[in-house]
């Protein structure tokens, strides 16, 4: 079994806002609600779930992006919450983003070859002819002409802006990445070609990946295991085919159910279970997802299911597969 | 290598430039008032070959003569050529303002963007501190310090600077607040760039447009602050010549001589209506296009 590379324990973050007037109260949002996961060493690990659900949060969370409550991230057997700011730059080096908005992930008033060269002056990786070369190599890896360095955000397309922000993601050398609907802003054709990018690199420098998204079709095809998230908590985690071939938890099987499958002879029973997605202010009580669950019970609407590890690797938190 | 670095460099430089032009050419009337502006720049640094007379010198025989030949504006009661003192006089107004006005442009700037980069409690600070600043009127303010410090010129420029501070604040923090959050400073973070890179160089030059135009009209206000002054009499003690001065000067003879204040008031008005002529154009320019985006 490969090596751990990052763990996540209870991780929890909710954020409180006042609202109201004149008596304003405070409501809190329960961004993250105790997640644990762990990330093989070269896998990618997909992170998926309706927005609003956390998922964003949990990777900003990961890289102290946002302070986390409580919790522990565990990144090559070091507590990443407990560094101080002096180690975290150095770890900021193992650990890099990439960015859903293409055309705010950039600094408009920053030249390509700058903004690639900056994170290598900042962290001293090198003198600067040897920022230079490395900045022309960044670029072709990623597919860009050398004149882009040249070149203004604004003169590139979102594909192209993607590929940037790639690039610079590279130029610390990271270990891992964790990537944040890197291609959901995308036309799908430019989609794939920024998912085979990304797969290209992961195999050539032995990345491993948080690999948020919302859309199944590009996660089963990019990750290795995954974890699906719902109001701010995880409720199914295992690996690729276990979860697309027979997923435990109703709220997958509903994910499941809605994400069209690209064969006209495969006729799939369209998701029958509708509703809004609750806020995640007043997350329902027992089980979140018993307002949609077609199978809720009594039990489901009382008290939160315990997680259970159903198979090495392999975990729900539902009443129905309790012991 | 070296010349391809230089390349970029003069399409950074010129991409800027393009910018500012392109602010420019929306509103021809920043460029009337960018030309009266730089005209009377040019004449108060050319004062000592222009001036046709010592702008000190009295001459008791040729007191209170109107505009002639001679003397193209008149002369005052200490029979000075009121032209040559205007254009000294445009040396004080345009060395106090721009002075005054490129303090509170740095040090405000700097306040806002820490202010709106820091956030929470350290903002809210911050900025409590500088309404309480902006609630006392310019003129009162100015009046208070330098009739407490004594009317130098650093007293005055200090004092006017002091009063546009808060401004300047306000105008840096609301963009850096709009700024901060987006992805490309919260990869900055992630790259683990120090918080004094990210605002130094991410978020300045994101904000120096509104700064810029916030300057232009400041500059206006410094001056006619500093004139306002030196008409109270608390300006740069006589003889040194200065427009609010000799408004004043002029003011005790009004009814009798009234160029005397004409000529000065004018000059006044001319230079502020040309520095709010350019800030307003730059200010349309400016707004919709360059805000926090491309």
């Amino acid at each position: 079994m490969a090596e751990i590379l990052l763990a996540v324990e209870r991780l929890k973050k909710f954020f409180t806002a006042k609202r109201g007037f004149p008596n304003p109260e405070t409501v809190t949002v329960r961004a993250l609600d105790e997640i644990s996961f762990m990330v093989k060493r070269g896998e990618a690990f997909g992170l998926v779930g309706e927005s609003g659900c956390g998922k964003s949060t949990a990777g900003r969370s990961i890289l102290r992006l946002v302070e986390p409550d409580s919790g522990r991230v565990t990144y090559a057997g070091e507590d990443i919450l407990a560094a101080d700011a002096a180690r975290m730059r150095v770890l900021r080096q193992k650990m890099q983003i990439v960015f859903q908005d293409p055309y705010a992930s950039l600094n408009p008033r920053r030249m390509i070859g700058k903004a690639l060269a900056e994170p290598m002056l900042v962290h001293g990786l090198g003198t600067p002819t040897e920022i230079e070369e490395r900045v022309e190599a960044l670029l072709a890896e990623v597919g860009l002409p050398p004149d882009s360095r040249w070149r203004f955000p604004h003169e590139f397309s979102g594909g192209q802006r993607q590929r940037i922000g790639i690039a610079r993601a590279l130029t610390v050398g990271p270990e891992l990445v964790v990537a944040d609907e890197p291609v959901s802003a995308l036309d799908v054709s430019i989609q794939s070609q920024i998912l085979l990018l990304l797969r290209g690199l992961q195999d050539k420098h032995g990345l491993s990946f948080i690999f948020i998204s919302h859309d199944l079709g590009v996660v089963r095809w990019f990750c290795q295991s995954i974890a699906v998230m719902y109001l701010g908590r995880i409720v199914e985690i295992g690996p690729i085919p276990g979860i697309f071939d027979e997923p435990l938890h109703p709220y997958t099987q509903m994910l499941r159910r809605s994400s069209p499958v690209p064969d006209p002879e495969i006729r799939i029973e369209p998701a029958r279970f509708g509703g809004e997605v609750p806020s995640a202010v007043n997350p329902p009580a027992g089980c979140h997802f018993h307002t949609r669950c077609p199978h809720a019970t009594d039990i489901c609407r009382q008290i939160y299911p315990a997680w259970r590890e159903v198979a090495p690797g392999r975990g729900v938190a539902c009443h129905l597969h309790g012991s | 290598m070296s010349r391809a670095a230089a390349i970029g460099r003069r399409r950074g430089f010129s991409h800027a430039l393009g910018e500012l032009l392109r602010a420019f050419n929306t509103n021809v009337t920043s460029w009337i008032g960018l030309g009266i502006f730089l005209t009377i720049v040019l004449l108060a640094i050319l004062a000592p070959v222009l001036a046709p007379y010592d702008p000190l010198e009295q001459n008791i025989v040729a007191r209170l003569k109107g505009p002639s030949e001679q003397f193209w504006f008149g002369t005052d009661v200490y029979g000075r050529d009121i032209l040559s003192r205007l254009l000294y006089g445009a040396r004080v107004s345009l060395i106090i303002g721009t002075t005054a006005t490129l303090i509170a442009m740095v040090v405000g700037s700097a306040i806002g963007i820490l202010s709106g980069y820091v956030g929470g409690r350290v903002d809210l600070a911050i900025m409590q501190l500088m309404d309480v600043l902006m609630s006392f009127p310019t003129l009162i303010m100015g009046l208070m310090i330098v009739a407490v410090l004594g009317a130098s010129m650093g007293n005055l420029i200090f004092a006017i600077a002091l009063t546009a501070i808060a401004p300047f604040a306000r105008i840096a923090r609301a963009p850096t607040i709009a700024i901060k959050q987006r992805d490309y400073i919260e990869a900055c973070r992630a790259l683990g760039y120090s918080d004094l890179r990210i605002m130094a160089v991410h978020i300045l030059p994101n904000v120096m447009a509104e700064i810029m135009v916030m300057g232009s009209l400041w500059l206006a206000t410094s001056i006619r602050v500093e004139a306002s002054l030196s008409f109270i009499g608390l300006g740069l003690k006589p003889p040194t010549p200065s427009w609010g001065g000799m408004v004043r000067e002029g003011f005790e003879v009004i009814l009798d001589n009234a160029w005397l204040s004409i000529f000065p008031s004018l000059a006044i008005l001319l230079i502020i209506f040309a520095l709010n002529m350019l800030g307003d154009g730059l200010r349309d320019a400016v707004d919709p296009k360059l805000r926090g985006g491309e």
